[in-house]
């Protein structure tokens, strides 16, 4: 005890006493901060998930009055997919795997080069979770795909629903990101979301067509199927929303599951 | 309660707030008044930083070091502000993505700063932690009050229950949606600075220069 009645004794603008101040301060506040973020953490891990699967249920019009997130979460199956095949993989259980974490390990990754990466993600991982609506004959109507690209000043993760023919657009939504409120946030604007909402991915070649546009033509152009309009001050979120779709649903996303889709092999 | 701690607690409210008076902390009282349930959570996290922060800082008062004084009173607030943080994001996860960036701009308002400089540095712990719920009070009585209009006539509601019938809905009214956009605090903020210094004189400043009358015969 005597160590810190000497401590404190000292002269407050001795420079023995301002390091061990700052130090002894610093040691404080950094247990109160990590103890809190540690045992915290699992109510807020629950919370995402909800936060996840409510998203999920919105994105894919499952939302209902009065039925939990829960509830309606039990029209979607989740399947992990490998992406550079467009198969189904069954031996991977889509309830443990975590397709951000696979992400960042080196054994289920893949580095993409600087001509893929137009998301800008540089690595993504070799599968994904994809999640599929069916109607109670058991035939696919919704399938939702994981999506993520860079923005301004984060990296968007959310979620791109399509009819079951593989191209029309049920939704698009972000559920997490941290984008400038108001510029960049407004991707969260249910105005703006609704734009998406009967777009189409492919145009009649098969090429992508989708783009977010400053320039969007009329409705009554043929093209208007194929643009959304961008969002007014804030080009980089815009252009970040355009290329993280066009890689997602692109040759080396879920391009090839897509196709297979499409030929009517998928599910 | 003596006369002390009544002028500690309550002074902040009409006497001496720290928004309409000192004009302190407006950038979060624009941006998060929009809704009654955000107003209010934020009026219940920066209370409690401003009060915990007096307190902290006010107990390590006779040992600071005046040459590392704003670090030591930073680092106590921005430890109490992400506390603060993580704690609504495990128990009010929706709203706290709602406030977003704003809880963790908690640690530059400077409301907080101001009481820790101003008042924990010269007080003991207890009158200090008073009055940072004191002050912590006037923001929100502010904060409340201006959500309370921006909620009702902005989008009908108060804490998202439906008060007045939206036409959208069937009802009759017409939201005014300049209410819902940050700039609209201001005006209302002007307005309740207004009412305040009508009703206490002795909070109008002396004018700081006159304008120049013109003379007879100057005018167009």
């Amino acid at each position: 005890m005597s160590v810190i009645s000497d401590v404190l004794a000292l002269p407050n603008d001795s420079r023995k006493k301002t390091y061990i101040v700052a130090f002894v301060l610093c040691l404080i506040c950094s247990v109160a901060v990590s103890s809190a973020a540690v045992l915290l953490k699992p109510v807020q891990d629950k919370n995402k998930q909800l936060d996840k699967q409510q998203n999920i249920v919105a994105i894919a019009g499952l939302a209902q009055e009065g039925v939990s997130v829960n509830e309606a979460f039990k029209q979607v199956e989740a399947k992990v997919i490998d992406l550079q095949t467009g198969e189904y993989v069954d031996n991977i259980d889509p309830k443990t795997f975590d397709a951000r974490a696979a992400a960042v390990d080196p054994k289920q990754n893949v580095v993409l080069t600087k001509e893929q990466d137009i998301a800008s993600i540089k690595r993504r991982a070799k599968y994904a979770t994809v999640y599929l609506v069916k109607d109670g004959q058991g035939q696919l109507q919704k399938i939702i795909l994981p999506v993520s690209g860079y923005g301004l000043w984060s990296t968007l993760h959310g979620f791109l629903a399509l009819q079951a023919d593989a191209n029309t657009i049920v939704g698009l939504g972000f559920y997490e990101h941290a984008e400038t409120p108001g510029l960049g946030g407004e991707i969260d604007n249910p105005n703006w979301k609704a734009q998406w909402v009967g777009k189409k991915l492919f145009d009649e070649q098969g090429q992508i067509a989708i783009r977010v546009t400053k320039a969007a033509v009329p409705d009554s152009d043929p093209r208007a199927v194929y643009e959304v309009d961008a969002l007014s001050g804030a080009t980089l979120t815009s252009n970040g929303v355009n290329n993280l779709v066009h890689f997602w649903v692109g040759p080396d996303g879920f391009g090839p599951y897509l196709q297979k889709l499409r030929q009517g092999g998928g599910a | 309660m003596t006369t002390e701690t009544r002028k500690v607690l309550l002074g902040p409210l009409f006497d001496n707030n720290p928004i309409t008076l000192q004009i302190l902390g407006i950038c979060s009282a624009l941006a998060v008044t929009s809704s009654m349930n955000t107003a209010l959570l934020m009026s219940l996290s920066l209370t409690l930083v401003v009060a915990f922060s007096n307190m902290f800082i006010s107990t390590v008062r006779n040992h600071i070091p005046s040459s590392i004084r704003i670090i030591v009173q930073m680092t106590i607030i921005a430890s109490l502000v992400i506390v603060v943080d993580q704690i609504l994001r495990a128990y009010a996860f929706d709203t706290s993505k709602r406030l977003s960036v704003f809880v963790g701009l908690i640690i530059t308002n400077c409301i907080v700063m101001g009481r820790a400089e101003a008042f924990a540095m010269q007080n003991p712990p207890g009158i200090s932690f008073l009055d940072g719920i004191g002050n912590g009070l006037g923001y929100s009585l502010i904060l409340m009050s201006v959500a309370f209009i921006r909620e009702l006539f902005g989008s009908g509601s108060l804490f998202g229950l439906q008060i007045i019938p939206l036409l959208k809905d069937g009802g009759w009214y017409v939201p005014n949606g300049l209410l819902l956009l940050p700039p609209s605090a201001f005006f209302l903020i002007g307005i309740l600075i207004w009412i305040l210094r009508t009703k206490k004189p002795e909070q109008r400043e002396a004018a700081e220069f006159r304008i120049h009358e013109p003379a007879k015969g100057e005018y167009h």
